[in-house]
Order: C-alpha cells, then sequence, then structure tokens
C-alpha cells in the first residue's frame, strides 16, 4: 500500500511538471519525457518510450495523454494511468481557465486586438510547420498521398470531418483486421 | 442540458481525432457553426492563447472551448469529455499490450489514417487562415514566419511573442 501511493506521488511529479513545461503539440513533451522517464529514472529506453509515443499517435486522442495515461498504467496500473493524465492536465487546465476568464474583461482593448492581429500570422505558419514536419512521418508510400488529398478534397468540399474520420477509420480497421494482428 | 451536450460533443471529438491535437481544430470549427458558442474568428485566438500556454494544445483548446461555451465549469466538462474516450482505449490497449507484448501492429492498427491526420491538420490551417487573411501582404508575412519557423525550429512561444510585439507596433 505505501509503495503504491509512493508510485502515484512518483508519477504525479513527474506529469505535473510535464504539463508545466511542454508547449505546442505531443512533439514538444517527447524530450521532457526522454529526460525523465528514459534519463533520469531508467524506467523505460528509448526504443520503449518510441513506441509509446507511436501508439499515442495512432490512436484517439491527444497523443501526450495517451503517453502519459499509458505510461501511468505500465508503472501502477489503472489508478496510475488515470492519476498520471490527471497530473498532466491540471496545471494547463487551471492556466487556460484563469486566462480565458481575464481575456474575456479585455476583449475591446485596443493593444490585445492588436497583440492578436500578429499572433494569428505566427499560429497560420505554426500550423503550416507541422503540417511541413509531420509530412515525412505520415506520408511513406504514394498510397498514402492519394488517402491524403482525397481526404483534403472531401473536407474542403464541405464533407464534415467527423463523417472523414469516422470513414478513414473504418476503413484502416477492416483492412487491418482483413490482414490479421498478428 | 448544456453540459450533456458539451461532453458528448467534446467525447466525440476525442474519440475521432486520431494523431492528436492540431487534428481537432477543423472539429472544433465544425462546433462553432453548429452551435455558436463561439466564433471562427475566436477560436483561432483560442488555438493562439493555447499554443503559448503550458500543456498539450488539445487539451488547451478543449478547455478553452468549453469556457467559451458555458463558463468555468463548461471548460473542466469539455476537458473530461475530451479525455475520456482516449484514456479507456488506452487503457485497453495497454492490457492487452502486457498480455502480448510483441504485437504492437494491433496497438497502432490505425497508423493507416496518419495521412487523414495530415489531411484534417492542413484543412485546420486553411480554415483559419480563411477566418483573417485578406490581402497579399499577409499572406506573404505569414510566408516568412513559416520560413523562420522551419529554419529555426525554436519554441511556439518565442514565435508567438513576436507576434505580439509585431502586432503592437505595426498593427
Amino acid at each position: 500500500m505505501q509503495g503504491k501511493m509512493k508510485k502515484l506521488f512518483e508519477l504525479v511529479a513527474i506529469f505535473f511538471r510535464i504539463g508545466c513545461f511542454m508547449f505546442g503539440g505531443g512533439a514538444a513533451m517527447l524530450p521532457l519525457l526522454q529526460e525523465e522517464l528514459v534519463s533520469r529514472r531508467k524506467w523505460l529506453t528509448n526504443e520503449q518510450l518510441m513506441d509509446y509515443y507511436s501508439i499515442g499517435q495512432s490512436t484517439p486522442g491527444i497523443i501526450a495523454v495517451n503517453v502519459a495515461t499509458f505510461t501511468g498504467y505500465n508503472y501502477a496500473g489503472i489508478l496510475g494511468a488515470i492519476t498520471a493524465t490527471l497530473a498532466l492536465i491540471t496545471a494547463p487546465l487551471i492556466v487556460i481557465l484563469c486566462l480565458a476568464n481575464m481575456l474575456v474583461l479585455y476583449v475591446d482593448n485596443p493593444y490585445i486586438i492588436k497583440a492578436f492581429i500578429g499572433i494569428r500570422i505566427v499560429v497560420v505558419a505554426l500550423i503550416a510547420e507541422a503540417v511541413c514536419r509531420l509530412w515525412s512521418s505520415s506520408i511513406k508510400q504514394r498510397k498514402d498521398i492519394v488517402v491524403f488529398a482525397a481526404a483534403l478534397g472531401m473536407a474542403v468540399a464541405g464533407v464534415s470531418v467527423v463523417m472523414i474520420m469516422a470513414l478513414f477509420c473504418g476503413i484502416g480497421l477492416i483492412i487491418g483486421w482483413k490482414r490479421g494482428w498478428k | 442540458m448544456i453540459y450533456l451536450t458539451l461532453f458528448m460533443e467534446f467525447f466525440k471529438i476525442g474519440l475521432l481525432a486520431v494523431g492528436g491535437g492540431l487534428v481537432t481544430i477543423p472539429f472544433l470549427y465544425d462546433l462553432s457553426s453548429s452551435y455558436g458558442w463561439f466564433s471562427a474568428q475566436e477560436l483561432t485566438d483560442m488555438i493562439a492563447v493555447s499554443e503559448s500556454t503550458p500543456g498539450p494544445i488539445g487539451v488547451n483548446m478543449a478547455t478553452y472551448a468549453g469556457f467559451r461555451a458555458t463558463g468555468i465549469l463548461g471548460g473542466i466538462v469539455a476537458t473530461f469529455g475530451l479525455l475520456t474516450p482516449s484514456v479507456l482505449i488506452i487503457l485497453f490497449l495497454a492490457r492487452y499490450l502486457k498480455n502480448h507484448p510483441h504485437n504492437l501492429k494491433f496497438a497502432t492498427l490505425l497508423k493507416s489514417v496518419r495521412p487523414v491526420a495530415l489531411a484534417l491538420i492542413c484543412f485546420g490551417g486553411i480554415f483559419v487562415a480563411r477566418s483573417f487573411v485578406t490581402s497579399w501582404q499577409t499572406g506573404g508575412l505569414i510566408g516568412i514566419v513559416f520560413v523562420l519557423i522551419h529554419r529555426f525550429k525554436l519554441s511556439p512561444i518565442i514565435y508567438i511573442c513576436l507576434g505580439i510585439v509585431a502586432g503592437l507596433v505595426w498593427g
């Protein structure tokens, strides 16, 4: 019992810290995890961490959350998974709620409006850069380009993204099923 | 019951956004047009705030969007809605992998969906750009910032701070 509590506190310490210090998408979490879990605590090897990350990327949901849940489960079971996940999101949740509360008061402030004009340009550039960065790991064969173009075309043509994702997940699962999992 | 709607909508996003936080952007645009909880322009600002505050961007956007819909409790409900499906799926997978440690293929069954995830991120970017880009100059500026990010690969928060300064000086 004592040992279990200690494990849970360790998970809180690790993932609360990561929640405080990661900025941006799931890839931003990797160096932090490498430092904490591979170098410092030696819970995982680098290969294991990359496996976790790759699972987090190809399962539904936020990659960083998936990796936290996975690590927590392997270290301390279901309770560990939930603890790690909650620890990760606590700080961001509080920061966003405070900030959102404040921004509501200042939406009409001319300085805030001006600042956001600059910020929006950076946001689009950041998304474009993410697409570039993910291109090589997502598009590996010719058929991937076809899938990419088909999905983008459907989205631009006005098919709802819920439909598109559900459709392609369904196809992916059927193909995977037919080939056999083993 | 708005909290239930909020939870279900974000549960759906959590279930279908395979590939991470940026994939949720077009889903959030869908929400903005079907519920009117926030405008497309506000969503762009939410993305900016989520990129420049600590934490996974997908979680931040869900908290923010939920807050805009119905306040603090809404932010919490939306976040938990987003997390529930993926936590359940990961728990199931982690259990399975414990018994079949070498069957990683099963855990990455949805790998083939990655090009779709990329397409949706791309679409999200187009949508964001469409909400405010009205001139060639703005488009050109985006191109310049893109080259800078690509070349120097600094943390997003640094570029956002530069954007704030530029906006205050020339906006």
